[in-house]
């Protein structure tokens, strides 16, 4: 079931490869065929909702096959409440991502969608590995179908971008190997879920949760590393940003969570206030650097790092509120930078200028993209009755817990996230049009309105009632704090002590 | 004395004596028919190279003959495999090369399997003299090689320059040996290895400098870092299938050798070579990283990049134990693979007297997809990303290095591999994201199309599923216990 979900795109990216000739005209064949992959994809991770335990916190779904035996590597899959929502998200976004292109991507479409389609598959695979190899190979995969979505499709510095992207990545990723193979040697297995329990010297615990850092420091991305996340976006197609802040940006955090805490929870305490100050550095400052951009997808790019700053907080406050806002945090974030960049989308399909200066007084052309454009504007900013507020919530209510000084500089940066978020919209959409080109705009098409809705029912259900969503990782959450909470080390810390 | 010598058992020997009588029935040939008989002797050459492949593989069993001199394993079985791989591979994609630059002759043929003779007595040696004479019938076949095209200024000069320096490390190797020949008053392994393994043999200095005379001869052999200065300029100038040549055949032989030499015989030294092979590595994968950024010819590019995989290899063999032989085998065997897919879509390019620039292969993707797309794949295996085969061969020796507790070496590797995936990458970008210039389509030739194919299969088969290239390389590992 898990294989079907993870590897149906790969299988429809191989019929497109082959089935679709590379001409013009098919280019809509290409389309078609995986918007239909995609779909179907959403479909049967809706089954495996359906039909998941949530009152279970052990890994469901399981499969396992022999690999490299010899090596203790296995194909090992298996979701639990904490990867299920991830996998929903990436299955989600994908069909959106697909439909956002139908337009904007005119030249080498069939490549195009073999390249979203193998994304696809990668992350779902990512989220899904239950083998520290398996996780790995997938993790690294997934570069190759971003660094040429970028490369090929993206902006007028789309190679400086693509290439940026991809040496920060692997830079960071191949330390995180070496992590990997340290823990599965002292271990003796790559199984995940078995590693979770291995008793580790603290010493053992630093130097590999270091190497887990590099990696999923530069995917989430924290402060300093952070500055190939706007040359990519910028770069970037509209699906591909999308894509970018959805998903790929949640898989740094996801590796935090799946692995650093629970693994390492000796380690991870030990660190928790470099990870509180990086964050806080990043909720703060990327904020403010956000409201200096000229360039619309900048500013969404650097907002997203600011919000994933709020993330690792609440990630790092090891306790329910805190991590149960992080993971809520991560999923709203997904959609609602998602939408951002979708509707930067929109008018660059229309204008072919993301200058925010260039803007102004869309109301008055495209009421319906107002409207839209606010709702995802006050959701990013946290608005109650809108998603970003109950994982925003969530986390400073945790972190309150935990510290209450980070919850109060924290705070500061859900102020300023008000005034960029807010002074911009103000700029794009309100005032007088200046630039003639904005009085011949047409609203948006039936499309592009198809792309919203989801996000937009997504936004206000959380809004309002978050219950069900959080009942999908609460069970897991509680686990992961028990895990967290044992003293791995045992004898080596009190002996320190 | 007299016993020892008796014992001769020729069928151990029957795939050198089956490529040393080829090619002398392939001199002749070439001489008494029109034009060298470039078809016929090069349908001969591939033929005797497959029949020597499929003698290695039916052996089975350790023995040793010539007192001791010559041994045959699961170990140089595997290894000569490799060779004859990585001569008949070039072969089959070369044929148009010959005809397209006017080199036919037989004779050429007849040089590579000399070359080839020379590697597998290497590989089997027993002794320092045989190993010596395998690494000069290998290194003077391959002088003549890389000069084969006599009119071009550029082969000529890598064949005086390969020779000059070769010469130089052959010397060194020839030193080395008299010193160990010196103290030890033996020339067998298993002599000299039971001579260092006595109080005599502790901490004698001569020893020690004899150690480091082999290693720099080898080194130079296998192109490491400080001996890799001949790489660049002979990978250049030689003609591409010669290149293809070097950058595997005398890796894998000399390889071999040191994994032998050093893992057997000098056992007990291995305080003393431990850290210079371990300089090796670091300073292979570091120059092997950072000199490939600028470069402008592919070729040279490749160079670097063998340098580079020769410095992960030495990770492998600085280990000491034998998961670090197996990922050393494991890794050569997927180098093998990849140097031979690249090259072969660099020969098909030659075809139309281009391939030699990075900028020749620009948008290839908007001509020709499927081209593009292939090299991609051999481009990004190189570089060590996963799902593909050049990820397993890093992994098997980062596994060993993190395994023996050496795990700042291991960082040096990973973090120059991520250096050096600028450079792959780069020519991933030239074939991608920049745009054509000229409208010229390149063909591949049927062997060339053969080669390619299989590469690429191997490269996706052994990233997904390496199970059975584990299986045949833990085979020849078992050779090393201690």
């Amino acid at each position: 079931m898990l294989s079907l979900v993870t590897f149906l795109p790969l299988l429809g990216a191989l019929a497109i490869a082959i089935g679709v000739r590379n001409n013009a005209h098919k280019a809509n064949m290409a389309r078609y065929g995986a918007l239909i992959v995609s779909l179907a994809t959403f479909f049967l991770s809706l089954v495996l909702l359906h039909r998941f335990d949530v009152a279970s916190s052990a890994f469901q779904f399981l499969e396992e096959v022999p690999w490299l035996p010899a090596f203790g590597i296995h194909y090992r899959m298996g979701v639990d409440g904490i990867s299920l929502p991830f996998v929903l998200l990436t299955t989600l976004l994908t069909p959106i991502c697909i439909l956002a292109s139908w337009e904007s991507i005119q030249k080498r479409v069939k490549e195009y969608m073999i390249a979203f389609l193998a994304l696809e598959a990668f992350v779902v695979g990512v989220f899904c590995a239950l083998d520290f190899i398996l996780f790995y190979i997938l993790w690294e995969a997934m570069l190759i179908p971003m660094f040429l979505i970028i490369g090929v499709w993206g902006g007028p510095n789309r190679i400086y971008a693509a290439m940026k992207f991809f040496l920060y990545t692997l830079a960071g990723s191949v330390l995180m190997l070496l992590a990997v193979l340290a823990m599965g040697i002292k271990g003796g297995t790559f199984s995940i879920p078995e590693l979770m329990d291995l008793p580790l010297s603290f010493q053992f615990q630093v130097w590999v949760f270091l190497g887990f850092f590099v990696s999923f420091s530069v995917k989430v991305p924290m402060w300093p590393v952070h500055t190939w996340l706007p040359d990519a976006h910028v770069e970037a197609p509209t699906a591909g940003s999308v894509i970018l802040a959805g998903i790929l940006l949640k898989m740094g955090a996801y590796g935090f969570l799946r692995f650093s805490i629970p693994m390492l929870p000796d380690a991870a305490r030990f660190f928790t206030p470099l990870i509180f100050a990086l964050s806080l550095v990043a909720v703060i400052y990327t904020a403010l650097v956000a409201l200096m951009q000229r360039d619309l997808k900048k500013l969404i790019a650097y907002s997203s790092v600011s919000h994933m700053g709020f993330v690792t907080i609440g990630l790092f406050t090891f306790n329910q509120q805190g991590v149960e806002g992080g993971i809520l945090q991560m999923i709203n974030h997904g959609i609602v930078a998602g939408a951002l960049f979708l509707l930067v989308g929109v008018i660059y399909d229309r204008l072919h200028t993301r200058e925010i200066i260039r803007f102004g007084g869309l109301a008055q052309r495209m009421p319906i993209y107002a409207v839209i454009f606010m709702l995802f504007s006050m959701a990013s900013v946290g608005l109650p009755g809108t998603n970003g507020f109950v994982g925003e919530f969530l986390i400073l209510l945790g972190a309150f817990l935990a510290s209450k000084a980070v919850a109060f500089l924290a705070a500061t940066g859900v102020v300023l996230g008000a005034a960029y978020m807010l002074w911009m919209y103000k700029r794009v959409v309100f005032g007088e049009i200046r630039n003639p080109e904005v009085s011949a705009l047409k609203d948006v098409g039936m499309r592009e309105l198809a792309t919203f809705i989801p996000l937009i029912v997504l936004v206000f259900w959380i809004g309002f009632y978050p219950k069900p969503f959080l009942d999908v990782f609460h069970v897991s959450v509680q686990h992961l704090l028990e895990q967290a909470s044992v003293i791995k080390t045992g004898a080596v810390v009190m002996g320190m002590k | 004395m007299a016993e020892e010598l008796l014992d001769i058992h020729l069928t151990l020997m029957m795939p050198e004596i089956l490529v040393a009588v080829m090619a002398m029935v392939l001199l002749l040939l070439s001489a008494w028919t029109h034009r060298g008989g470039t078809g016929v002797v090069h349908w001969l050459t591939i033929l005797t190279i497959g029949a020597v492949i499929l003698v290695l593989q039916a052996g089975e069993g350790a023995a040793a003959t010539f007192a001791g001199q010559f041994v045959i394993d699961d170990f140089a079985r595997y290894m000569k495999i490799l060779m004859c791989l990585g001569m008949i591979f070039p072969i089959i994609m070369s044929l148009d090369y010959f005809r397209g630059h006017a080199m036919d002759g037989g004779e050429y043929h007849v040089v590579a399997l000399f070359a080839l003779l020379g590697g597998m007595i290497m590989v089997s040696s027993g002794g320092f003299l045989i190993l010596y004479l395998g690494v000069e019938l290998m290194s003077l076949s391959f002088y003549v090689l890389a000069a084969w095209r006599r009119d071009d200024v550029q082969s000529g000069e890598a064949g005086l320059k390969y020779f000059i320096l070769g010469s130089v490390a052959s010397g060194l190797l020839l030193y080395g040996i008299s010193m160990i020949y010196g103290v030890t008053g033996a020339v067998s392994f298993r002599e000299v290895a039971a001579f260092m393994g006595s109080p005599a043999g502790h901490a004698n200095q001569l020893l020690s400098l004899g150690v480091v005379m082999i290693l720099a001869g080898m080194g130079f052999k296998v192109a490491a870092v400080p001996f890799h200065m001949w790489a660049p300029d002979v990978y250049q100038g030689a003609p591409t299938p010669v290149t293809v040549f070097m950058s595997v055949m005398p890796k894998v032989a000399s390889i071999a050798v040191l994994l032998r030499i050093l893992m057997e015989v000098f056992v007990v030294q291995h305080a003393q070579w431990v850290p210079i092979v371990q300089l090796f590595a670091v300073l292979s994968m570091g120059v092997g990283a950072f000199a490939g950024l600028v470069q402008t010819n592919i070729k040279r590019l490749l160079a670097y990049s063998s340098i580079s995989h020769v410095g992960y290899m030495f990770i492998g063999l600085v280990t000491n134990t034998q998961a670090g032989v197996q990922g050393v085998l494991v890794y050569l065997t997927i180098y093998l693979v990849m140097t031979m897919g690249a090259f072969g879509i660099i020969l098909s390019f030659d075809r139309q007297g281009l391939g030699e620039k990075i900028s020749d292969y620009q948008g290839l993707a908007h001509k020709q997809p499927l081209m593009a797309f292939v090299m991609a794949m051999f481009m990004f295996s190189m570089a060590g990303i996963p799902p593909l085969a050049g990820f397993i061969g890093k992994l098997n020796i980062f596994m060993a290095a993190v395994k023996a507790d050496m795990v700042p070496l291991a960082v040096a590797g990973v973090l120059f591999s991520a250096i050096g995936a600028y450079y792959y990458l780069r020519v991933v970008k030239v074939m991608y994201f920049d745009l054509p210039e000229g409208s010229f389509k390149v063909s591949v030739s049927g062997g060339g199309f053969l080669i390619v194919t299989l590469s690429l299969f191997l490269t996706f088969l052994w990233g997904i599923l390496p199970g059975d290239l584990l299986a045949w390389t833990g085979a020849g590992v078992m050779v090393f216990h201690h």
